[in-house]
């Protein structure tokens, strides 16, 4: 059998909350290893690696000889004016501190905002386009800090790079602030970040004193079916935006970002309240019904009961970048929408 | 000279399906969460409010009868399949029927909007179409230029196939979203959360008829050990017993890895386990391997959804992991 995944099992889903821009970016790393059961990965990878070797090397020579013409301007210190960024959620973040006319070149999987989208795309995680990054002439590469290898290309082209590590709700206003000391705009970055920090103690206050329901934040499933249910466990932004949001995760004391969820798991740990993220494509009301009914299989959950489950749609939920305030207004909102009606 | 034989037939029907049916009992009862027998068979709860009956027929029970189907089915097509093509490695796999299903799986998942049919979900039918599919390609590969089936073409065939359609699916992968490829990942790891009596109803149908055809072939498949010639001088109608055994072994195949994905290990090292402890004889073996197959993933089930709870490794982790270390030591106590 050559499908077989190899070595994939305990961290499959971990990162994978991190929605279409990181965590997407883990499993693409793996997804090599994944088809080919070895042999027909590493050969595809092997003649794409070794064209692509020649090319860089072809590339890099050039570079470093024109670099080296072009050496005497310092660029590092001055703030970088074409900034190319391998990640959706600083994407996000440069836009929102006013420096989107400053980016060049954004991630393939860059949806948001609009504009973002009419820049030059060079890649991914795992499949950075080092020659087209070259040919941007950038002055700042924001890579992942798994990206060691493009890293070490771009060190050698004399570009600057910013480190991208994602981790919890706290650190999206951490990274702002550090982008925007990086870019010479650390006034307008320091009143983002304290923005979308307020909004998110707003939220914190509005539902201080409401009821926390004990809530399941799931975040993908089969579609139509109750297989392959992912949660958010007790560590992560999700996890996060959801405490933020006045509730109480069933599984917060799983010390992993996500978790997949057996119909047994969620049976006994019988959430109150479900709240599902659909994100990546547009759900008609119809679809959305339809999704919903699903649930009507466990019974025994209270959620499902009581008809708790609340479906949110859009990007936001699963890119920790500028709009997790607004991610974190609207699921209180839903999660207390009854709770606020009925006082 | 008969009289052994059938003995031995009811001994390892009684001793296996004993050993069947207590894995299908136990597996149930044991879990993450206690569970009171007293209340879940309680009538005067409604269901809808009974936990523990639910965790017992809605979580639990679905799951050990999908174990024991699947379970069942890959190891008696891995005994079929390695009589057929006279090759101790192969598997239900190895003829692409897979290969197929996982590439109906990826496709459903990535480009087809969620669709179901009948109430089953869209990627539970297209990896059975896959399957199909799969299997059409490599009978007719394999009859082209024969009377009946040449088993190398069929190898060779089944070999090419799973390698052309793993290069089909990396691309599919290449194409698919984070949400998507964590799960056609996933479903290549198999998994037995069915959460649904449906589909369990849907395989069954598949998984009787092979087991009729199951019980014909024995015979043959002693017979083909010695050759299709020799088969064919003991009176064995060579291209059709070939034919029921590749059909028969292919269709429970796409059966079982469309209900609980591509599950390795049970369907080529049960049926060798299997043979350590019984003989080499089928009609004993093939009864012998679908009820310890079964047992065998429903006890593995168990394990990989209680080890590390509240999160379940893919019970294809554990089969291998498992069943490997299990097999070698029953290999080495034999010597």
């Amino acid at each position: 059998m050559n499908v077989r995944p190899r070595a994939t099992g305990d961290r499959l889903p971990a990162g994978a909350w991190s929605g279409s821009t990181s965590g997407r970016a883990g499993l693409q790393a793996r997804r090599i290893s994944v088809g080919g059961g070895g042999s027909h990965g590493a050969d595809l990878q092997g003649r794409v690696g070794a064209a692509g070797l020649t090319a860089m090397t072809f590339i890099l020579l050039v570079v470093l000889a024109l670099s080296a013409c072009s050496r005497p301007q310092p660029q590092v210190h001055d703030s970088p004016q074409r900034i190319v960024s391998l990640v959706p959620a600083v994407t996000e973040m440069l836009f929102a501190m006013g420096a989107g006319d400053r980016v060049v070149g954004v991630s393939s999987f860059d949806r948001y905002p609009p504009e973002a989208s009419t820049r030059v795309k060079v890649g991914g995680l795992i499949d950075p386009d080092l020659e087209r990054i070259l040919s941007l002439r950038p002055d700042l590469v924001v890579v992942y800090s798994s990206q060691d290898e493009l890293r070490e290309q771009l060190r050698r082209s004399g570009i600057p790079t910013f480190d991208y590590r994602h981790a919890g709700l706290a650190d999206v206003t951490v990274t702002i602030r550090e982008l925007g000391r990086r870019l010479g705009n650390a006034r307008t970055a320091d009143d983002l970040a304290a923005s979308i920090e307020r909004r998110i103690g707003a939220v914190g206050q509005s539902v201080a004193d409401l009821p926390r329901p004990r809530t399941a934040l799931i975040f993908g499933r089969q579609p139509l079916s109750l297989r392959n249910v992912y949660v958010s466990g007790g560590v992560g932004f999700l996890h996060d935006i959801l405490t933020a949001a006045g509730a109480d995760n069933v599984f917060a004391d799983v010390s992993r970002e996500s978790l997949q969820a057996t119909s047994e798991t969620l049976l006994s740990r019988a959430p109150e309240l479900i709240v599902e993220l659909h994100y990546g494509r547009a759900m008609s009301p119809d679809d959305l019904a339809r999704e919903r009914s699903v649930w009507n299989g466990l019974s025994g959950v209270p959620a499902v009961r009581s008809g708790r489950i609340v479906q949110l749609v859009g990007d936001e939920f699963v890119v920790p970048g500028p709009r997790v305030a607004d991610a974190a207004e609207r699921m209180a909102r839903a999660i207390h929408a009854g709770a606020s009606s009925r006082e | 000279m008969s009289f052994p034989l059938r003995r031995r037939v009811w001994l390892t029907f009684a001793g296996f399906g004993a050993l069947a049916v207590a894995a299908c009992v136990v597996a149930p009862l044991v879990g993450t969460t206690p569970v009171s027998l007293g209340r879940a068979f309680d009538r005067s709860i409604p269901f809808e409010a009974n936990v523990d009956a639910q965790i017992l027929f809605v979580a639990r029970l679905p799951r050990t009868l999908a174990g024991a189907i699947v379970g069942a089915a890959l190891a008696a097509a891995g005994v079929v399949l390695q009589a057929l093509l006279r090759n101790p490695l192969a598997s239900p796999f190895t003829l692409g029927v897979s290969a197929g299903a996982a590439l109906g799986a990826m496709l459903a998942i990535t480009f087809i909007p969620p669709l179901g049919l009948a109430g089953l979900p869209g990627v539970t039918v297209a990896s059975f179409a896959g399957a199909l599919g799969a299997v059409a390609v490599v009978y007719l590969l394999a009859g082209v230029r024969h009377r009946g089936l040449s088993t190398d073409v069929l190898l060779l065939a089944g070999v090419t196939l799973n390698a052309f359609l793993s290069a089909l699916i990396l691309l599919v992968q290449y194409f698919a979203d984070f949400s998507q490829t964590v799960r056609t990942v996933r479903w290549l790891m198999g998994d037995l959360d069915v959460s649904s009596y449906l589909p369990i109803v849907a395989a069954l149908p598949l998984l009787l008829v092979a087991l009729v055809a199951f019980a014909w072939l024995p015979r043959a498949l002693n017979l083909f050990a010695l050759g299709a010639e020799h088969a064919a001088a003991r009176g064995i109608d060579v291209p059709r017993a070939q034919r029921v055994a590749f059909f028969s072994a292919s269709l429970v195949t796409g059966a079982a890895v469309s209900l609980g994905g591509p599950v390795g290990f049970v369907g080529i090292v049960v049926p060798h386990l299997v043979r350590l402890m019984v003989g080499a004889d089928h009609r004993v073996v093939l009864p012998a391997a679908t009820l310890f197959g079964a047992a065998f993933l429903v006890s593995c089930d168990v394990i990989a959804r209680t080890v590390l709870a509240p999160m379940e490794l893919p019970v294809g982790i554990i089969t291998a992991l498992i069943g490997g270390p299990f097999f070698l030591w029953l290999l080495l106590r034999q010597r």
